[in-house]
């Protein structure tokens, strides 16, 4: 049975990680491949690197800390952040990244997905999905970090992702990010009667319990979180531990 | 010197990644002769198993690892095409281990691709030597050799399928051993110290 996944996810802006605190036998929590080894040491099972720089210098630093993040880092890693183009993924892969996250891009132009799925085929392939529940009662998608809403719905922009050639789905909770307050179970269970590929849940953790929700009852194949990891509230291997002893599967 | 044989079926920089963590010596070719001269052979590949095939003998290379006596590992597709046949673009492979490999049905609990660490069991001694049944690897694939009688390693998906293959001098991994965290290490290490 495959485990699920847990997943801490690490912004990285000019080539450094941002936020994060210093943690024991970690001399510079900066540094993107020094804290991903920590991550991995602890019994992370994939990691996430999001650029978040702006300018073009800080891209091509972020290409340079891919390629050490692959010589210095022995379990898959995905990278994400402003990846608009064939030629950007093409780069990524070629400087070590297992898969790429796109979001923005591939609402605009969802022909992306299958230019790079069938380039690179599906298991390089992640479409994250930044989506709010509206007024309406629609879970709208958004881009650019929540700020823009698109023409999009969540379920059946899923579906088409997966269709196109998506070979995992992040999803994201615009309602939910960053308020600690747990998931959209309901929503993750329906998501993944909708697509047959693996989900990330992502926003919201606030507890190992809210995790575990959204493992079980949200269905999901892996949890994607940044702050209760970076912050040191919860290692992961005492997050899988208490997983464990829920009697979910998970790599110990 | 190890020979990384490249046939143009996706990138090999994890598998290079690795060994440069192990400190050993490689060189990534296609040419015959260094890859006769190799003391080990690795056969990377992610991708579709047809292309694999076809790539493999345009550049006239099934008949060359067929012949080789010293340790060869394939990893993933290069594993794949080290079997009789794959339904995937109905290839006929370079036969070496006595398997089919067929597609996986997805169902509401095992979804296809089987990405993600899955446990190993039925351990054979040498690849597998310091892991333990149980332990977890990473996996890719939408694919899966069936048991045989070369089967050194099982993993159930829904089924259970030969997560590594081995006859003779030859190996094959189905998952990534270069992505495995320390237990992937140790399983390339143990490969080069056969």
């Amino acid at each position: 049975m495959v485990a699920k996944r847990i997943i801490p996810c690490l912004d990285v802006k000019e080539g450094r990680t941002v936020k994060g605190i210093n943690f024991v036998g970690l001399k510079d929590v900066g540094d993107a491949v020094d804290l991903g080894r920590h991550y991995a040491r602890e019994g992370a099972d994939e990691l996430v690197y999001l650029d978040i720089s702006a300018t073009r210098e800080g891209r091509n630093t972020f290409t340079r800390l891919v390629e050490r993040i692959a010589d210095g880092i022995n379990i898959p890693f995905t990278v994400g952040g402003g990846i608009s183009t064939l030629d950007d993924a093409s780069r990524l892969l070629d400087a070590g990244a297992d898969k790429i996250s796109i979001n923005s891009a591939a609402i605009k132009d969802p022909s992306l997905i299958d230019r790079i799925a069938t380039r690179y085929g599906r298991q390089f392939v992640v479409v994250a999905i930044d989506a709010r529940l509206e007024a309406d009662g629609v879970w709208h998608a958004t881009t650019h970090g929540g700020s823009k809403a698109s023409d999009k719905e969540l379920f059946s922009w899923a579906a088409e992702a997966e269709d196109r050639g998506a070979g995992e789905i992040l999803f994201t909770s615009m309602n939910h990010d960053g308020t600690r307050s747990g998931y959209p179970c309901d929503t993750f269970a329906r998501l993944a009667e909708t697509v047959h590929i693996p989900i990330i849940a992502s926003g919201g953790a606030g507890s190992v319990a809210d995790i575990a929700d959204v493992l079980t009852a949200g269905r999901a194949d892996a949890a994607l979180a940044a702050s209760i990891f970076h912050f040191g509230e919860i290692s992961i291997g005492d997050l899988k531990r208490q997983l464990a002893a829920q009697g979910i599967a998970v790599r110990q | 010197m190890i020979a990384i044989i490249d046939y143009k079926m996706g990138n090999l920089r994890s598998v290079e990644n690795a060994l440069h963590r192990l400190g050993a010596e490689f060189e990534v070719t296609a040419d015959a002769e260094k890859i006769v001269r190799a003391d080990r052979v690795l056969l990377p590949g992610v991708g579709n198993a047809a292309e694999a095939m076809h790539n493999l003998r345009q550049a006239g290379l099934p008949e060359v690892i067929k012949s080789l006596r010293r340790p060869v590992l394939g990893i993933c597709v290069g594993m794949q095409v080290m079997c009789r046949h794959s339904d995937e673009g109905d290839a006929e492979c370079m036969g070496i281990f006595d398997a089919r490999v067929k597609r996986f049905k997805p169902t509401p609990t095992e979804k296809v691709p089987h990405v993600g660490w899955n446990q190993i069991g039925n351990l054979e001694k040498k690849l597998f030597t310091d892991i333990k049944s149980g332990s977890f690897v990473y996996f890719v694939h939408s694919y899966y050799a069936e048991l045989c009688p070369d089967t050194i390693a099982t993993t159930r998906h829904g089924l259970l399928f030969s997560s590594a293959l081995k006859y003779e001098n030859f190996y094959g991994t189905q998952f990534h051993p270069e992505k495995s965290g320390d237990t992937g290490e140790q399983i390339i290490k143990n490969f080069l110290e056969l």
